[in-house]
């Protein structure tokens, strides 16, 4: 019978403490990156130019069909490679996982966006506005408002998916934990505390996503 | 210009989507404040027609004049630019069946926006002009409420209000009270009836007989995309020439033998 001893993760918890914080800064990277990323794939979905469009397309399926875990090893050993720049295993993480979050986003906010009523853009065209402006103004605040537990979902889904940076040695929460399994030999108290941390940040982020979507539901 | 030239010239108007013809060789004059009513039956294309005055719809051919702004269309030619249709736009004003209020701002919000966005006006003083026409749709009350907190009647006429708020040379309604349930059907008219007394020149698409007989100064009577019959509005409505028009008048006037026996 194994005996738990989870006492032992105090000497590691500024260890702990620091990965948690590197993953907290990649979510937040990438999930701006992300929203980067896949606004722009979305109005090249919606451009009424075809060469915007297919090319959005392409770059969504390939960052959707692909798994997350090869993106990132593909983009540190790969990409450097092909295009001669240098990466590091910060940017180069970075780029995958906002690449990878971004074709997610696109599909979201391009659905959002097409999802406001018609009459919308029409009455902000008869009122003399742009596409640009009433876009800005009129469909994208009513647009986002819907889309934002989807986004939330898939935001946290980002923040899971920062897990994946330790197999390029940057040192998150994962990454982290694994170091402190190897120096204290008890890697069930040190995966168990990684996994307590994850969910603790995650739970209550997704029972505001539920309110939000109740709420959101009830309005409409 | 004098008064003489028409504020809207409509020539040669042509429209298709796709291998259906809407609009085949319209031509149509509207005088300077005066009232319009397109009738006809649905698909007769009276709001394709409506839509092409301000390029909401843009025709495949044929011209339009709306103030000292012309467009000329030919199938082979591009669109114009987003921002010259976009200008144009903001001098006419247009009212949908449906409100198209922007349901994420305030009444006042909605009534304001354009004239700060689109024609740079200052936020108070677009506040100020803003109120005026709320007043004047009778609504200056409900100012910082949110659209769907108002009944369908206040909605169009909020929507009114940020159609006047532009200052458009025109005023286009596209059934604006079909939509409605019957006790708000007046309140609208009645707004509009206001805005036709004061001079404003308007195109209305209507289902409201009497109200085209009673507003409008001319009729025009529309089906399968051709002008059938036009004319001084009591003419066509109570002596039509043409048999189409005749029956699709012939419900309005049933109705009006059985209100006068």
């Amino acid at each position: 019978m194994y005996e738990w001893d989870f006492s032992i993760l105090w000497n590691y918890r500024w260890l702990f403490l620091e990965g948690l914080g590197i993953t907290i800064a990649f979510t937040a990277a990438t999930v701006l990156g992300g929203l980067a990323v896949g606004m722009t794939a979305a109005f090249c979905l919606l451009s009424p130019f075809r060469i915007l469009r297919a090319t959005a397309l392409a770059f969504i399926e390939v960052f959707r069909c692909t798994p997350v875990l090869v993106q990132l090893i593909w983009c540190y050993y790969a990409l450097p490679m092909i295009s001669g720049i240098e990466m590091t295993p910060v940017t180069a993480s970075v780029l995958a996982l906002s690449c990878y979050g971004g074709s997610f986003y696109a599909e979201i906010i391009r659905g959002g966006i097409v999802s406001i009523d018609r009459g919308q853009s029409e009455a902000a065209a008869a009122l003399g506005m742009t596409p640009a402006l009433a876009m800005r103004r009129i469909i994208l605040p009513q647009a986002l408002r819907r889309m934002l537990p989807a986004l939330m979902n898939q935001s946290i889904l980002q923040f899971k998916n920062t897990s994946l940076v330790s197999v390029l040695a940057v040192p998150d929460l994962v990454y982290q934990g694994q170091i402190a399994a190897h120096d204290s030999f008890r890697p069930l108290e040190t995966y168990t505390a990684v996994a307590v941390s994850y969910f603790m940040i995650l739970f209550p982020l997704t029972l505001l996503v539920r309110h939000l979507e109740r709420r959101l539901g009830k309005s409409e | 210009m004098s008064a003489r030239t028409p504020k809207i010239e409509i020539k040669g108007l042509r429209k298709s989507f796709g291998s259906l013809e809407v609009l085949k060789d319209i031509n149509l004059h509207v005088d300077p404040g005066s009232v319009v009513a397109l009738l006809g039956p649905s698909g007769s294309g009276k709001s394709t027609l409506l839509r092409c005055i301000n390029l909401l719809v843009v025709p495949d051919g044929g011209s339009i004049r709306v103030g000292e702004r012309t467009f000329e269309f030919r199938e082979s030619e591009k669109l114009p630019r987003a921002r010259v249709l976009a200008e144009f736009r903001s001098r006419t004003g247009m009212v949908f069946q449906n409100f198209n209020l922007f349901p994420h701002m305030t009444v006042l919000d909605n009534v304001i926006e354009a004239p700060i966005h689109v024609k740079g006006l200052d936020r108070k003083t677009a506040i100020e002009k803003g109120m005026e026409q709320l007043e004047r749709v009778g609504l200056a009350d409900r100012a910082s409420q949110m659209p769907d907190t108002l009944s369908g009647g206040q909605k169009q006429r909020v929507a009114i209000a940020r159609a006047l708020a532009m200052e458009p040379e025109v005023m286009l309604f596209d059934e604006a009270t079909s939509a409605l349930d019957p006790e708000l059907v007046g309140e609208v008219l009645q707004a509009m009836q206001k805005l036709a007394a004061e001079g404003m020149t308007m195109v209305v698409v209507t289902h409201e007989i009497a109200f085209a007989r009673d507003v409008a100064d001319r009729v025009v009577f529309m089906r399968d995309g051709y002008v059938v019959e036009e004319g001084p509005a009591r003419e066509v409505i109570d002596t039509p020439k043409m048999e189409a028009t005749q029956a699709f008048l012939s419900h309005f006037h049933k109705g009006a033998q059985q209100r006068t026996a």
